[in-house]
């Protein structure tokens, strides 16, 4: 089993706080790796690392290193631009562009300098498909973004990363904001994405955690507490923190 | 109960005298409008915008001023808008926080409260005489551009301000450079609020007059501006030119100026607040 990102030693500190402490770990490539843990525990911190969305914040600064496929993601060869098409992210609440349905999917193409009107379509389409939204905006691609439903607009900014054909995506609670019926939906299409990429998911939900991901990581104040097999993390936790968690004891 | 009486009394009160200040307020101005009409209505004609200034009362037009006004506003806008924008930008999308640019922020404060003589001392002293401009309409379009850039810098920062930072952080992740950025979701969003600040940049250069007067616009022209470099009037230029002459013909005709000053500006603020509707309704109504 090959590792999409081998991290060591990272740190993550904003101004004087120490969001990130010391956190070591191997992700596999294509499966869908959980991170679960409480409020506040650098979740999202970590992963915006990993495709140098941390970079955008004035105040943060990052130590360790990040590996990609065994390139240092900090190397000055590699650029953040290049970075972020092959490691899509999908954040929390759903953040359609105030565009059309087809100029959101579009988007990432076209700052490539895509201009192609065929290949366009095409990439749309195919995108929408994989997103599994295809059905339901087929008539409307010229309708704004805006008019979907949250559960659909969360699956247009799906769509929108898979466009750019991304080898990682990084979903940050993607079901927060979405009903059970919305949630479901997206479940079973990151389960069949899980083939084609690598998914890392951050999520409150232990029991999407335990029915979606093959690995699971347990964050808690900044540390990497446990990290395993879901089945083993799930059934044995070696550490109690990580079994109370489980439990709901807190969090 | 009585405390509710209590109250709603003290609320009645606010109410009618918030009501009186809204009336004063407007009366004045329906005083000032109806006067102006009563004074100039019967003096304006086609005549009145086809012909330029003259000794004669009746023969008077004001043509050398609105065309002046015209072109004055269109440059003005054209200098103050990239230059207030692209101060926005760097502001919003690359301004670290350090000393040199919190003293810049803070002096873009300061200039939107200066008053306009003060420009029109600068203009002088800076584009008629050290850059050897004289009494030009570019020296003019300068100092008037100088003296609503601040307005034009608020303004779009705010509109920068107002798009929401999950809509940037979406095109930086799907690749995008901060370039990209700034031009197909910054600008494209923050275009409303923008026109809102050249709006009020409009209204506020096209009644200067201080400026004007302080760089040396010459009050009696008999001819159109030819280029960037020919002397020219402006209309709020020729109002205090003629109110300023003891004849009460000269009298009406600057009253029937004041009424297409008025015109002017009413319909610049109308055009402008009805395209930024429309694009407010097309991009921005999604956003809250
Ligand atoms: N931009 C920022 N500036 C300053 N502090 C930040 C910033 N982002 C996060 N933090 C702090 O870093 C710590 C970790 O935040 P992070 O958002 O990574 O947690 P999280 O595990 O994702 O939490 P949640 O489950 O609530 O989303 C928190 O204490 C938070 O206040
Ligand atoms: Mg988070």
């Amino acid at each position: 089993m090959s590792n999409a990102f081998e991290i060591k030693n990272l740190n993550i500190y904003y101004n004087g706080l120490h969001a990130v402490k010391n956190v070591s770990i191997d992700i596999p490539h294509t499966l869908i790796t959980a991170i679960i843990g409480a409020s506040g525990c650098g979740k999202s911190s970590f992963l915006r690392a990993m495709n140098r969305m941390n970079d955008l914040i004035p105040n943060s600064r990052r130590t360790g290193e990040i590996l990609f496929h065994g390139v240092d993601i900090h190397q000055p060869m590699m650029s953040e631009v290049t970075l972020r098409r092959r490691i899509g992210m999908v954040f929390q609440k759903p953040n359609p562009f105030p565009f059309s349905i087809f100029d959101n999917v579009a988007y990432g193409l076209r700052i490539q300098g895509m201009r192609d009107k065929a290949t366009l379509d095409q990439r749309v389409e195919e995108s929408l498909r994989r997103a599994a939204l295809w059905p339901e905006v087929k008539d409307r691609l010229k309708q704004s973004a805006f008019a979907l439903s949250g559960g659909q607009q969360q699956r247009l900014c799906i769509a929108r990363t898979l466009a750019v054909d991304p080898e990682v995506l990084l979903l940050d609670e993607p079901c927060a904001s979405l009903d059970p019926t919305g949630t479901a939906r997206i479940e079973e299409l990151l389960q069949k994405l899980e083939k084609e990429i690598t998914i890392i998911i951050v999520t409150h939900n232990m029991q999407q955690a335990k029915r979606l991901s093959d690995t699971v990581g347990f964050f808690h104040l900044g540390e990497l507490v446990e990290f395993g097999r879901t089945e083993e993390m799930f059934e044995h936790p070696r550490i109690q923190l990580t079994r109370d968690y489980i439990m709901g004891h807190f969090g | 109960m009585a405390r509710t009486v209590h109250r709603k009394s003290a609320e009645s009160v606010f109410f009618l005298s918030a009501l009186l200040a809204l009336s004063v307020a407007l009366l004045m101005l329906a005083v000032l409008v109806v006067e102006v009409f009563v004074d100039g209505f019967s003096q304006l004609d086609w005549q009145f915008l086809t012909h330029f200034p003259s000794r004669n009362p009746e023969d008077a037009g004001i043509l050398s001023a609105w065309v002046g006004s015209v072109y004055l506003i269109t440059l003005t806008v054209a200098f103050a808008v990239p230059l207030g924008v692209a101060a926005a930008i760097y502001f919003e999308e690359y301004a670290r926080k350090n000393w040199f640019n919190t003293l810049m922020e803070m002096n873009i404060g300061t200039l939107a409260g200066v008053p306009s003589i003060i420009y029109g001392l600068l203009g002088l002293g800076l584009f008629v005489r050290t850059l050897n401009m004289g009494r030009s309409l570019l020296a003019g379009a300068l100092t008037m551009a100088l003296l609503v850039l601040p307005i034009i810098i608020i303004t779009a920062r705010e509109a920068i301000r107002a798009i929401p930072s999950s809509v940037q952080d979406a095109a930086f992740a799907l690749g995008a450079t901060r370039s990209q950025v700034i031009r197909t979701i910054i600008l494209p969003l923050s275009f409303p609020g923008i026109l809102t600040g050249i709006i009020l940049a409009l209204s506020r250069a096209i009644g200067e007059t201080a400026p004007l007067i302080a760089i040396g616009a010459l009050t009696y022209i008999a001819f159109l501006p030819d280029g960037l470099s020919s002397p020219f009037t402006a209309l709020p230029i020729q109002i205090f030119n003629w109110v300023s002459r003891p004849q009460a013909g000269f009298h009406s005709n600057a009253a029937a100026a004041i009424i297409v000053l008025l015109t002017i500006t009413l319909l610049l603020n109308a055009f402008a607040i009805l395209l930024r509707n429309y694009f407010y309704r097309r991009i921005h109504a999604h956003l809250s």
